[in-house]
């Protein structure tokens, strides 16, 4: 269990971790969510007691870091950042984290079978590939067989099947009942692996939510529809009372109508249709529009095309323009729409 | 204490699995005892040459140390090794993990590193001295005369104190290159150019290396003259005041900055 509590890290006049409170609880994976600067390192560096909080606290099973007794023991950690020295055999590197912490050397052998580097057991990780290290930062992690596992982006720079073995590690750890608590800025990769989600912005809390909550309240579906005749289906579909948006690229979407109603329709009218297909607006979307107002760094001036840019591709998303309907005008969709899902809490 | 003694041993591992260790170590002893070999086998062959009052104030066991001037810089390579590769190579984040008590870090790290120092400095301080003496031949000096002894373990001590100073400083400035840019040329150069110029010779020799190399003479006026203000011992204490300073500027600013 690590429980964090008003957490606040300024430096200089910049805050990095502004108030965050929440619980990470043992027996899931809790995906710790948020884009590149939104201050996921620095809480996680905290939470091990390698920076200190300019305000409130961290608690380790109910204990400040530096008050753990052999902390390998309670919590194993993986940074984002290069912690090894490379002049150092993978075997040494963990013999001396090991003896530290009052743990016997037979447990640096299984670590290292456990994560696959029994082979290089004995080089040095100065000539590691990026795979390899992050093998290595893992099985630091594991040594002391700890309650609490924390990953900062342990996927970062991984190939599909070290992408794999992490997902499955991390699963099979949380499944033994531990606390999971791993890093991403990308929401497709929690949606894999996490149960539970935190989400940061800038520093401050945007949500904490179960990731099957989370898709529930933030997956739009809807119908995309294409025809050669376009003013005729608008007029037919008015004429049910349905109110079809059209996109950029010619077709339509229609929210609250399923495809099979739209098929009919179709049929009783004789109108040619060149695709009916439903539609689920992805978690990445999602993610995005909670963060939009917080993303420190935009490709552009403006939050829109850095979030176009990045969020390219079928479906059209949330920033397809739609008068009329429900939701938000495009212009403040970042900012307002993150408050606004705040505010329905 | 049993903690301690698990950090300790870590520590040991640390410093035994780097080849850093090994080649300054082994340099520090290489360059003391070649450098000073050298300087002997010249001295033994020019001594009849020289100037009287020269003679008067000849030291075999302090020219049995002059190889120390650059053996000593390997030490400060140690030092600095020791403390700033955490720091650079990012394993402070990995040591502190473990064991987040950053004063009982910083002492086990200390106390191993002191240790080891400590051994290889008193093995090199009296190899350079009786193979120097040996080199010397009949213009040298035994272990047995007054003062002698004190001296010769002295450069063992002198060693083994210059590389705790260097871990202070190290822990202060956490950057290698930094450490290596600031005391490499100080006591390579500027102490010494300090050190021999008459207007900064009286605050000069109050700097560690300088006060810290009395404890190797035993003829006074041996080290270029002039009455000092502080005997052997006296010198010692005044390079472990510096000693002392580095080590708690070093631990004051681990214990306040983010690792």
């Amino acid at each position: 269990m690590i429980e964090l509590e008003g957490l606040t890290k300024r430096f200089g006049t910049k805050t990095a971790v502004d108030r965050l409170s929440f619980s990470v609880r043992p027996g899931v994976v809790t995906g710790f969510l948020g884009p590149n600067g939104a201050g996921k390192s620095t809480t996680m560096r905290m939470m091990i007691g390698l920076d200190s909080p300019s305000g409130g606290h961290v608690r380790i099973d109910g204990k400040r870091y530096d008050q753990l007794r052999d902390p390998l023991n309670y919590i194993g950690a993986l940074l984002e950042a290069k912690s090894v020295h490379g002049g150092r055999t993978a075997h040494n590197h963990l013999l001396c984290l090991a003896q530290s912490n009052g743990i016997p050397e037979r447990r640096v052998t299984e670590v290292l079978d456990t994560v696959g580097l029994t082979s290089v057991a004995h080089k040095r990780p100065k000539g590691f590939s990026l795979g390899m290290g992050q093998r290595l930062g893992i099985a630091a992690a594991l040594l002391g067989d700890p309650s609490i596992l924390m990953f900062d982006e342990p996927v970062n720079g991984l190939d599909p099947e070290g992408i794999h073995w992490v997902r499955t590690l991390m699963q099979r750890l949380a499944a033994e009942g531990r606390t999971v608590f791993v890093s991403s800025h990308l929401m497709s990769e929690m949606a894999q692996t996490a149960e539970h989600l935190i989400v940061i912005g800038q520093g401050r809390l945007m949500a904490d939510t179960s990731m099957a909550g989370f898709i529930a309240d933030n997956s739009r579906t809807y119908v995309r529809l294409r025809t050669p005749e376009p003013e005729r289906a608008r007029d037919i579909l008015r004429g049910e009372g349905i109110t079809p948006v059209p996109t950029a690229d010619g077709a339509m979407e229609i929210e609250n109508t399923s495809a099979a109603r739209l098929g009919e329709l179709a049929a009783r009218h004789q109108l040619v249709l060149h695709e009916l297909s439903p539609q689920q607006a992805s978690l990445e979307e999602a993610f995005m529009r909670l963060t939009a107002g917080s993303v420190e760094y935009h490709a552009h001036a403006g939050g829109r095309e850095a979030e176009r840019a990045a969020g390219a591709g079928p479906p059209a998303g949330p920033t397809a323009p739609s008068p009329g309907d429900a939701t938000a005008p495009p212009g403040d969709t970042g900012r307002g729409w993150g408050e606004g899902w705040k505010e329905g809490r | 204490m049993a903690h301690t003694t698990r950090v300790l041993r870590s520590e040991w591992t640390k410093v035994r699995s780097v080849r850093s260790t090994l080649w300054t170590l082994a340099s520090a002893f290489a360059v003391t005892v070649g450098l000073s070999a050298l300087i002997c086998v010249f001295t033994e062959s020019s001594y009849a040459d020289m100037p009287v009052e020269q003679k008067a104030t000849f030291d075999p066991t302090f020219v049995s140390f002059s190889g120390m001037t650059l053996g000593q810089l390997a030490m400060i390579a140690f030092g600095v090794l020791v403390v700033s590769g955490e720091y650079s190579t990012g394993m402070i984040r990995s040591s502190l993990g473990a064991v987040p008590q950053r004063g009982t870090f910083m002492a086990c790290k200390i106390i191993v590193a002191t240790l080891l120092v400590l051994a290889v400095g008193m093995v090199t301080s009296f190899t350079t001295f009786l193979l120097g003496q040996e080199l010397l031949g009949r213009y040298g000096t035994t272990l047995d005369e007054p003062n002698v002894l004190r001296a010769v373990i002295g450069g063992g001590l002198y060693m083994t104190l210059m590389a705790l100073f260097t871990m202070g400083v190290a822990f202060v400035l956490r950057s290698p290159l930094l450490a290596f840019g600031i005391l490499m040329p100080f006591f390579f150069l500027i102490s010494n150019i300090l050190g021999g110029v008459e207007a900064t010779k009286d605050v000069a020799q109050y700097l560690p290396d300088q006060a810290g190399t009395m404890i190797m003479s035993v003829v006074e006026g041996s080290m270029g003259g002039g009455d000092r203000p502080y005997g052997p011992w006296g010198g010692l204490l005044i390079m472990c005041g510096w000693v002392i300073a580095a080590l708690v500027a070093g631990y004051a600013v681990l214990r306040q900055r983010d690792a």
